[in-house]
């Protein structure tokens, strides 16, 4: 068996250095290998977003509202079918809640996507069902321009999720946002 | 030290989650679910192999003083590969999991094994103490995973067994990870006692 490495300054220094040079390099490799993928399944994650909430479209155009990213959706001869608003807050029981909302043309919520949460798993987590269509708190159809979403405890009409109320008025404070977002459009 | 040995002391009798208690943070954080546990598990193995192999081959060019940052370094090496690998290639379970793969690096079961067992032995036993010790933590995890998942939600690896409940909500949550670990690992280390 080999005699193993003294402790002295130069060993220390060139042992360290040389694992931490090596560690360094493949990690650059590595990177450089899965940049692409990774970027490709954000933008694949984007885009399933997109298509759950827009009725189908033939083309898109991106604008910024209030600094929320917005995605309008055209048919094939330019008329506007929908749009799909990126709207967010800090209000949720875990913090950061980040849903992108789909608004039909004339203003009705046609379907939406949880893009980040940090709420609690089977009680706020649920959101992601819960206001979708045939859910037990449905939002969809609902315009909220013209009649803002409140849960029922603060005299709405939405069923809040059971033992979430917090995550419940988050949630439809981003959807009441992003319908006043939507109003912006084309002004 | 015999192979058997090795796969033995990973497997039931230095189990890390059971006997040795090491890697508490994850284990309680992602056993949510039976797949969350089990990914994570197979995450931690993978690490430990690869760690295990590394330090093994490099114990006698490592002075003892640079030993820990030496370990760290290439124990981050390979946990920031396999987050890169997952962001890539699994981004769904990498949104369950993101945070918890960035913590296997201060999994102490990983520094542990280098420290006690892959820089005193050859590499050939290191792999495979890394293998089993991985193994060990994952059916561990896993089976944390589905008893959690089970009375929290009533699925089985995400197929729902009871219809219409919604579950004890609590074994979900973090008193739910405590209570389903002690009551666990009294039956466990119960059934290995008198197996002995």
């Amino acid at each position: 068996m080999a005699k193993k490495a003294q402790s002295t300054l130069p060993n220390m220094l060139v042992s360290l250095t040389v694992i931490a040079l090596v560690a360094a390099a493949a990690l650059a490799t590595l990177n450089a290998i899965t940049k692409a993928p990774i970027e490709k399944a954000q933008q694949a994650k984007v885009e399933r977003a997109i298509s759950a909430v827009l009725p189908e479209f033939d083309h898109l155009e991106e604008t910024t509202i209030d600094g929320q990213l917005c995605r309008i959706g055209y048919d094939a001869n330019n008329q506007i079918v929908g749009s799909a608003i990126e709207s967010e807050n800090d209000k949720g029981f875990g913090g950061h809640l980040k849903v992108m909302v789909g608004f039909s043309s004339d203003g009705a919520i046609y379907g939406y996507q949880i893009l980040e949460t940090h709420e609690t798993p089977g009680l706020g987590a649920k959101a992601s069902e819960w206001f979708q269509k045939g859910g037990k708190g449905d939002i969809i159809g609902n315009n909220p321009t013209e009649n803002k979403l409140t849960v029922k405890k603060d005299g709405g009409q939405i069923d809040a999720i059971s033992g979430s109320t917090i995550t419940s008025r988050a949630f439809l404070d981003i959807i009441n946002e992003a319908s006043s977002i939507r109003t912006k459009i084309n002004q | 030290m015999k192979t058997k040995d090795i796969i033995k002391n990973g497997l039931i009798k230095e189990n890390p989650t059971w006997v040795l208690v090491l890697g508490m943070c994850p284990t309680l954080a992602t056993t949510t679910s039976a797949i969350n546990g089990l990914s994570m598990g197979l995450a931690t193995t993978f690490v430990l192999m690869m760690s295990n192999m590394v330090i093994s081959l490099l114990k006698n060019v490592i002075p003892d003083k640079v030993r820990i940052p030496s370990f760290i370094v290439i124990i981050a090496t390979f946990v920031t590969m396999v987050e890169m690998i997952m962001k890539a290639y699994l981004p769904g379970l990498y949104d369950s999991l993101g945070l918890f793969i960035s913590l296997i690096v201060v999994n102490c079961i990983v520094l542990g094994r280098a420290e006690a067992f892959a820089s005193k032995n050859n590499i050939g036993q290191s792999f495979i103490d890394g293998l089993f010790m991985g193994l060990g933590f994952t059916w561990a995890l896993t089976l944390l995973g589905i008893v959690r998942e089970l009375l929290g939600t009533g699925c089985f690896f995400g197929h729902s067994l009871i219809g219409g409940s919604d579950g004890m909500l609590m074994m979900i949550l973090p008193p739910g990870g405590f209570l389903a670990l002690g009551l666990l690992m009294a039956l466990i280390n119960q059934i290995r006692k008198k197996h002995q």
